[in-house]
């Protein structure tokens, strides 16, 4: 079953979003939605022959009965005035934003609980690249205390990015609990300004209390980076998890040791640069997420 | 009285490097009463990474923060407490909490590249009542124009001053000049100086930063910083009382607060031996020193080498996990077997 889909917002994510959408056997792009005529993502769909309007949510309203799903590029502020209309008109919403208005999802993570949820919040390239490996620790021990560092070529780091540094640390830390598991979160968020831009990297700290079982721990953390590679296939362990004796004081409490996971994104170049590993986990996530609902709903049986 | 430029102390900021974070309350209330008796119209308190720095990363704080700024506001008399903030790392929540506490100056901290990422920090500083201060760190890193266009956007933020900030100690008195020169003479707002002592120039450079123009300067007792540590206080003042430039603060008692309360506390940084050179050879942020040490020890590789290979990597100020990625890295290339051994490969000595 294949489920027809709309990108809102023709920016770079947009139109990242749109190259990767023209892959994925089971969803269908209709349309690029933007509000600007002179739009470069609009006039590349066009060249792509996708159809391009710069209409806005008002378009999406008018042929809601062809849509099952908006993928939804904007900014917090557009996606939560688009949200209710989306809504209303019985589409499902895949929020690449930090709006945080549905429930933050992490494909092969927590998903799956999910799927009939109206809204789909996709956390931050941050929360996408850590709190995968944070769930994973947690599968294999206790996690009172985690900590990511992510660190971001700054020419990836665009202007919503940098005028809501404040909310994208939060949310992103929250992440590691609410979807990581971890009793407590923290999150380090760092750009970098080398020429030539960096990958993205991400380091994943996870307290440990006694009694851990390293082998359980090391292969659970092998086995999320091979999931979530599946859908990012630049996403990899710079070096096998490390682990530390303590004992360290974290504001979880006393941990006798630590896991430390150092890890590296390379984006898959669709439209925006391979450096721009932070850009490519949202959008291949959001594909992934539609993918998802596409399964599920065919096995349901639910009319497209 | 009118002086020559405000001094900032931030020993038990930047100073908490040199303690691994692990100021106690006593230590903080004595040292905050002993300046601000010498007279030191501003006192930094802070983990060094600033607020919400105590972390895996930068190293767990003994004590909250905020009971050690509690304690400073409490011991001040005439003495305004500040706080550093690096967005990305401390929240804004941080920083409101801060402003119930009485804490009157928040310098808010970016890299030198990345002055846009300071604008919800600096405007909630000014909601919030306080003095904000721009801190553009590795400031060796950009050319004076580019360095004067992103103080130009703290400024447009509503900064009171920005700070050139040699986090590294990797400037020449030239390089400090230019930049300094650069930003009096292209902003509207005070320009300050935060010097390390890497090349043994950071009184020096602090002095040419004066003549400059710079309005504010900054200085640990004793030295007490990140790497080969910052500007030593005593010095400064000392030296500035010999030139005739008024300090408001008393030589003899800020010589006393640094050889009776902050030498006993046996900093682990601060002087320049190799490692401590090699930073400002390379230009290496200082607070990457312990945690360099530390790796080195634990996976059998050189300081220096690790050192020398974060600044071929051009890595800023807050990526210390790349130490640890870097000494993996060495450990690998001079382990006799092959790397990829799972993960004991990466394990430590217990």
């Amino acid at each position: 079953m294949t489920l027809s889909c709309v990108v809102i917002g023709s920016g770079n994510i947009g139109t990242d979003l749109m190259m990767k959408l023209r892959r994925s056997p089971s969803l269908e792009l209709r349309a690029l939605v933007g509000i600007d005529p002179a739009s470069e993502g609009l006039a590349r769909a066009r060249e792509l022959g996708v159809e391009a309007t710069a209409e806005g949510i008002d378009w999406v309203e008018a042929h809601a009965g062809e849509l099952d799903l908006a993928f939804e590029a904007t900014s917090a502020r557009v996606h939560a005035a688009n949200a209710p209309r989306l809504a209303a008109a019985g589409i499902t919403a895949i929020d690449l934003t930090p709006a945080r208005l549905g429930p933050p999802v992490v494909p092969g993570v927590n998903l799956t609980r999910h799927l009939d949820a109206p809204n789909l919040n996709l956390i931050t390239c941050g929360g996408q690249a850590t709190a995968p490996i944070v769930a994973a620790v947690a599968s294999a021990s206790p996690v009172p205390y985690a900590e990511i560092v992510s660190t971001v070529a700054s020419r990836s780091a665009g202007p919503g990015t940098r005028q809501n540094i404040d909310e994208f640390t939060r949310t992103t830390a929250r992440s590691l609990e609410e979807v990581g598991g971890a009793g407590h979160g923290k999150a380090i968020i760092i750009l970098n300004p080398a020429d030539p831009p960096i990958l993205m990297r991400n380091t994943v700290f996870c307290a440990l209390a006694d009694g851990y079982d390293e082998a359980a721990v090391a292969g659970a953390v092998e086995d999320m980076v091979a999931r979530v590679a599946a859908y990012v296939p630049g996403y990899r362990l710079k070096s096998p998890p490390v682990f530390e004796e303590g004992p360290f004081a974290t504001p979880g409490g006393p941990a006798a040791a630590r896991v430390v996971a150092l890890l590296e994104v390379e984006g898959a170049g669709d439209f925006l640069p391979p450096y721009a590993g932070n850009l490519d986990i949202m959008t291949a996530a959001a594909v992934r997420v539609g993918e998802a609902l596409a399964e599920a709903r065919a096995s349901q049986g639910v009319p497209a | 009285m009118s002086t020559a430029f405000r001094l900032t102390d931030s020993t038990l900021r930047d100073g908490s490097h040199a303690l691994s974070h692990r100021y106690t309350t006593d230590q903080v209330a004595s040292i905050v009463r002993g300046l601000d008796a010498a007279g030191v119209p501003v006192i930094e308190v802070s983990h060094g990474d600033g607020l919400g720095g105590s972390s895996f990363n930068y190293g767990f704080s003994s004590t909250d923060e905020r009971e050690l700024v509690s304690a400073a506001v409490a011991a001040a008399t005439t003495a305004r407490i500040a706080v550093l903030l690096l967005p990305g790392i401390g929240v804004a929540d941080d920083l409101r909490d801060m402003a119930d506490r009485g804490v009157q100056v928040a310098r808010i901290a970016t890299h030198c590249t990345e002055a846009d990422i300071s604008e919800q920090h600096i405007r909630l500083a000014k909601r919030l009542g306080m003095e904000a201060v721009g801190f553009l760190m590795m400031a060796h890193m950009a050319e004076p124009g580019e360095l004067l266009a992103q103080a130009r956007l703290m400024e447009s933020y509503g900064a009171d001053c920005v700070y050139v900030v040699d986090s590294a100690g990797a400037m020449t008195t030239a390089d400090a000049r230019a930049r300094v020169g650069t930003l009096v003479e292209g902003l509207g707002c005070q320009v300050g100086h935060h010097a390390h002592n890497n090349l043994s120039l950071a009184v020096a450079n602090s002095l040419a930063a004066l003549e400059e123009g710079a309005a504010q300067l900054d200085g640990c007792c004793a030295g007490l910083g990140a790497g080969a540590g910052n500007c030593p206080t005593e010095v400064l003042v000392a030296t500035c009382d010999k030139l005739g430039l008024a300090t408001g603060v008393d030589p003899l008692e800020a010589i006393a607060v640094a050889e009776d309360l902050v030498r006993p506390l046996r900093p682990a940084m601060g002087v320049i031996d190799r490692a401590g050179l090699l930073l400002g050879y390379a230009g290496v942020y200082g607070s990457f020193l312990l945690h360099a040490q530390r790796a080195a020890d634990r996976y059998g590789v050189d300081t220096g080498e690790i050192l020398l290979e974060l600044g071929r990597r051009g890595v800023v100020g807050g990526q210390e996990d790349m130490i640890l990625d870097v000494a993996l890295e060495l450990a690998r290339q001079a382990a006799p077997t092959p790397a990829g051994q799972g993960s004991a490969a990466g394990r430590g000595p217990r």
